[in-house]
This record gives structure tokens, sequence and C-alpha cells, in this order.
């Protein structure tokens, strides 16, 4: 059994209480840093554990926040991330309404570390109800002394707010968050400059992830080098694994990065195997926007290794043979998935939620779209399967924020591993547009 | 709920919640409060905001309509038009495809009458929207109604229990702001 730095008492009765939390130990990562720590040593504890971005990116943690700008006399702040919308991915929501008081102690132990004085955490409006829970466990944590004016008698103060998004995928990319909090329209802002230096009201900004915030308790709590311990390479710590799809056991596991995506799958102890008895046809790793693997890719790695739940594994081979470990959102699909109609779904998702500020992403993901719903549909052409290849091509690379990219990507990779699924959408356009038609290798070579 | 002809105003509760919101962000920043006014305005205006509801926010703020405008039409969750009592958002993307939206998607418009993303049902009781991925994969397929989630309907059974249950809400759930008890709320009687 891997060890669990967050989940730990996630199945305690009343953990989201202020009373039971403490009683497990919370709130110690608050005491220790503002009693016994400088703010400079927090932030070197977090850079000794070599965490890295649990929202998708994979960022070093410890290093973000040494960017952060301190002009004198400036207020800065620290904005979690709580938009939580890459399709596949649901572990902050679990986290947040189970263990409110876990990510509102992160908040306040990395807010001291980066000289915050007030901070936010940005929940996506679908989850009004998870910050309901927020705002209690807050309202406790101000009765309590841990937030507010002069915590723990160490004169430093903190206010941390909520505030609710309004249903838009985009407003997960940081700079959108931070207009979307702003009371605009999110529109990912142009970069430089970095929200590091200009973000919330222009002023120095750190944009985090609710599992980045949280994991700075145990490492806190444990010291870095201790967090750093668990783990592969540059893979350090735990994190939280979404599975979804056609698994037995669909939900959230904290894994000690490293698990072979073997184990992941078929264990027990994780996933449990695929339903129905079914063969597994292809995965999604890390959220929407990575690259699909077929089964044989993301068990072993081209070279004929064991692929393992790392950052570093997972892209072995690139995007020619590998893919990424994202933000945990793992998603399996069994024999019976039709490839062309899932890609079309994502597609339909990314164009949906395109922000529409620059034409690539705009017009590109509308073509994607419309090439997949007719090849989908069995009004497809040959030359429709390279164009799908051209137009994300065009996409990558030339737009303001990675949302292109998360649009372009998936259908590639779709295009690379499933090319014969797609061709045989226009050679047996007819059958392919049948509900719950499938491309399966026996039924070509029957 | 509101009749157009009359000027829409927030109840004494949401002011109350409203003011509290506005501490939140620095005093020449009152435009951060939009999106947190606007779920409060659609939640007490019948699930919708009609334009004298968000001319009614812009006042509140002190921003110009406009403002409201083209933020309340950028974000998915606010209704521009009138809505059914109930508004059923069912997730349809893959991993909720993967477990079998489609079928609820249709099972839905079969038994309620109402056809996604058209009006409500003829009894005026349910509004049927697809919506993005919800962020509760693993429990799909996934309908939001209001502030709840519906999880694993993949069952006639389970769809029923969701439609009875809403059928028999004969008020809809208290606010927050309107319960008692809890931080800086208001009793609204
Ligand atoms: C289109 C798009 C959507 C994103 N959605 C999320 C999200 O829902 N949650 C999240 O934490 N990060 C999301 N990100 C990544 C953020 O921009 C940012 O990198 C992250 O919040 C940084 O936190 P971390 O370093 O702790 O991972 C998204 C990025 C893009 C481009
Ligand atoms: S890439 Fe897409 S989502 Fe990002 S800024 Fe451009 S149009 Fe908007
Ligand atoms: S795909 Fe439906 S909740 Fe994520």
């Amino acid at each position: 059994m891997g060890r669990k730095l967050l989940t730990e008492h996630i199945n305690v009765e009343g953990i989201d209480t202020f009373e039971v939390y403490r009683k497990h130990g919370g709130y110690r990562s608050v005491e220790k840093a503002i009693k016994t720590m400088t703010p400079d040593e927090v932030v070197e504890e977090v850079k000794k554990s070599g965490l890295r971005g649990r929202g998708g990116a994979g960022f070093p943690t410890g290093m973000k926040w040494s960017f952060l700008a301190k002009p004198e006399g400036v207020p800065r702040y620290l904005v979690c991330n709580a938009d939580e919308s890459e399709p596949g991915t649901f572990k902050d929501r679990q986290l947040m309404s189970k263990l409110p008081h876990l990510l509102i102690e992160g908040m306040i132990t990395s807010s001291y570390a980066l000289g915050a004085n007030t901070s936010y955490i940005y929940i996506r409006g679908e989850l009004l109800y998870v910050l309901r829970i927020l705002e209690k466990a807050i309202a406790e944590a101000y009765a309590n002394g841990f937030l507010g004016k002069n915590i723990l008698g160490s004169g430093y103060d903190l206010d941390l707010h909520v505030h609710p998004g309004g249903g838009a995928y985009i407003c997960g990319e940081e700079t959108a968050l931070l207009e979307s909090l702003e009371g605009k329209r999110g529109n990912p802002r142009n970069k430089p400059p970095f929200p590091a230096v200009q973000g919330l009201y222009a002023r120095p900004t750190v944009v985090n992830n609710v599992e980045s915030i949280a994991a700075v308790v145990p490492i806190i709590n444990e010291g870095g080098d201790e967090y750093a311990k668990i783990g592969v390479g540059r893979s350090t710590g735990t994190k939280l694994i979404s599975a979804c799809g056609h698994l037995n056991k669909p939900g959230i596991y904290e894994i000690e990065l490293g698990v072979p995506v073997e184990e992941f799958i078929y264990s027990d102890e994780y996933c449990g195997g695929i339903w129905k008895g079914r063969q597994l046809k292809a995965v999604v790793a890390g959220g929407s926007s990575v690259p699909i693997l077929p089964t044989e890719l993301i068990l072993k790695t081209a070279a004929g290794e064991n692929r393992l739940m790392t950052y570093e594994s997972l892209s072995d081979g690139g995007f020619v043979t590998g893919t990424m470990l994202g933000s945990g959102g793992f998603i399996a699909m069994d024999e019976t998935t039709c490839i062309v109609r899932n890609t079309w779904n994502f597609s339909r998702f990314y164009h949906h939620e395109s922000c529409g500020q620059c034409s690539p992403c705009r017009e590109g993901t509308g073509w994607l779209e419309k090439v997949l719903h007719r090849l989908e549909h069995g009004h497809g052409h040959m030359e429709d399967i390279d164009l799908l290849v051209s137009v994300a091509k065009q996409i990558e690379g030339n737009t303001i924020c990675p949302l292109g990219e998360a649009a372009a990507w998936p259908v590639a990779a779709a295009v690379r591993h499933f090319r014969h699924e797609f061709e045989w959408h226009v050679t047996h356009a007819k059958e392919a547009a049948q509900p719950g038609a499938v491309y399966r290798p026996s039924a070509v070579l029957a | 709920m509101e009749t157009t002809t009359v000027k829409p105003q927030f109840s004494e509760a949401a002011q109350a919640e409203i003011k509290r919101l506005l501490t939140h962000y620095p005093d020449d920043r009152r435009k951060s409060a939009l999106l947190p006014i606007l779920h409060i305005a659609q939640a007490e205006f019948g699930g919708w905001v009609s334009p004298e509801v968000q001319d009614m926010v812009a006042e509140v703020i002190g921003i110009k309509p406009i403002e409201v405008y083209e933020v309340s039409s950028f974000y998915t969750m606010f209704n521009l038009k009138p809505v059914g009592k109930h508004v059923l958002e069912i997730c349809r993307t893959g991993p909720c495809m993967l477990r079998g939206s489609d079928e609820l998607t249709a099972h839905l418009e079969r038994i309620t009458g109402a056809k996604v993303g058209g009006p409500a049902s003829a009894d005026g009781l349910f509004t049927l929207k697809e919506v993005e991925c919800l962020a509760a994969c693993g429990f799909a397929p996934i309908v939001q109604v209001r502030e709840k989630y519906y999880e694993q309907l993949d069952t006639p059974e389970a769809v029923d229990a969701m439609l009875t249950e809403l059928r028999n809400q004969v008020h809809r759930p208290a606010l927050p702001w309107e319960e008692t008890g809890l931080p800086n709320a208001v009793a609204n009687n």
C-alpha cells in the first residue's frame, strides 16, 4: 500500500469540521511555519520537495514561488485554481468537498510563504455546493484564530475568500482565471507580463492548483527532503489520479508516483480492471488535452519498458509514442469504444470552450469539430483525415494560450494511432454512422 | 418570481449577502463581485437573468449595464431566457458519453417531453440543457440541478428517483443566504 499524504483521513467522520480535522493533526503546518520558520524557509522546503504543479503543466512549485515579484508596498496575492474543468479530472472537487480544511491549511501556509495578506480560491461556478462547504470551513478557521488578523499572535494577517466562476473551461487557464476574478470575460492575457509580476489587479500573483496547495501541508509537516523520497526521479511525492471511463472501479486514487500503469488499471487496490470483462482499447492518461494511446503503448513504452505513472515515463517517446501525466485525469476506453466518435466529442468540447480571441483556435477548433462530425456521421472523405492533421498543425504554436494545443494534440494523436478507424469510417460510411457502431479489426478481416 | 413590469429588487437577505461579498475585494475593484452576484440574481429571479435583472446588478455594483451583458453572455451557467422550474444540466463530454450520457439525454427528452436547448416541458417543470464536463466523470452519467449533482444516472430507476424528487419539490430549496445559522446569513421572513 502506498502512503497517503493527502487523503489518509478522507473517510473519517466529521473530518470536514475544524474540530475533527484538528484532532487528526490539522493545522500543524501553519503552526510550524508561522512560529518556527521564515517565509523564505517555507519556500525553500517546497523547493526541496520537488513538488510539481498538479494542475496539468507540472511546473516546479517552489521555483514558481521564487519568481514572485516583491516590490515594496504593493500587495501580492495567492490564488488557488479550483476551476477543475479538464474532462476526466475530478480530484479537486472531491478533495475540497471532503477535506475543506486541508486546502485552507495549505492556503494559509502558502500565503505566509509568499507574503500574501489576501488570498482567493477561484472555484468553478458549477461547484457552488462545494463553495458553501469551503465558506463554512473558512468561518471555522477564522473563529479559531487561523485566519484574520495576527494569526497565532505572530503579527501575520490573512484574509481568505472563495470566488465562483460562471461556467467556462477557459477560466482554468491562469490569466483567464484572473480576468474572471476581476469580473470580466475569461479571455486569456498575452504574456509577458506573467502573473508573478502583474497578476490579479496588475499586482504580483501566484496561481496554483488545489492539489499543489494541499501538498504543501505534508511537505512542511514532514520536510521537503522526506517528501522527495517518495516517487521516482523528478516525479516526487503522491498524486491524485481521477480514474473514469470503462473501469470496474472508477474513482479518485492517491498514488505514490511511480506505480506501473498496468498495476493501476488492473490491480484491485486501484481500478480493478476493465468493466464487463472486456479488453482495454485506449487510454487518455492526463485529462482530455493529452494524446490518446492504444493499450500496447500505455502499458509499455516503445522501447518495451513498463510505463509508470510519472511525468517522465508517461511522456517517454514524446508525442510520437508517448503522452503526458497532465492533471491526472485517467480515462480508460474498452474495445467497444469508437475512437472517431470520442475524438469528435472532445473536439466539440474545445470548439465550445474556445474563448474566440485568436483565429487559429476559434476557426481551427470549429474545423476540427466539423470534419470529425462528418467522418463520424458517414459523410467523410479520405482527404479529411489528412485535413485534420493539417488543421491541428496550424493551430499549434499560433495561439495566445495553450487551449489551441489542447484541442489539436488529441486529434493528431487519434489519427496517428488509430488511422485505420478513421479510414474505416470513410470506406464503411453507412455502417460506421449507425449508433453504437465501432471499428474492430475482426470486423474488417471477416 | 418577479414580473418584468416591476423593477426587480433583491430580497433583504440577498442584499446582506451582496454586502458581505463586496468586502472580499478592494474598494476600487467592486466589479470583481459580478459573477458571485449574478449567481445570486439567477437563484432569486426564477433561474434566469433577464435584461432588467442584469441592469439591477449593474446598478448594485456601480458598473455599466454593458459590462454585465458581456459577462453574462460569456459564461454558460447564466440563462438569458426564461426556463422551467428545474433546469436539468446533462453532461455530454467524453467520459460521460462513455458511460451512457447520450442514452440518458434521449431518455430524459422522452419522459419529460422537453428537448435539449429548447423551451421547458409543457408542464413548465423541466428545461433540458447539455453542458460540458462537470468534474464528476467517475460517477457518470451526471445531471446537475441548481447546486445539486445527481450521479450515476445509468438506470431508469435512478432517473425516476431524481425526477420524483424534483416533482415533489414544492418550493425551491432554501438558498444559503436565506438560512439562519450560516456565517453572516440573515433570516428571510
Ligand atoms: C485551457 C486550460 C485550462 C486549464 N484548466 C486548469 C484547471 O482547471 N485547473 C488547474 O489547476 N489548472 C488548469 N490549467 C493550468 C493553469 O493555467 C496553471 O498552469 C495552473 O493552475 C498552475 O498551477 P500548478 O502550477 O499548481 O499546477 C489550465 C490551463 C489551460 C491552458
Ligand atoms: S487559444 Fe483559444 S482559448 Fe486561448 S486565447 Fe486563443 S482563442 Fe482563446
Ligand atoms: S465528463 Fe461528465 S462529469 Fe466529466
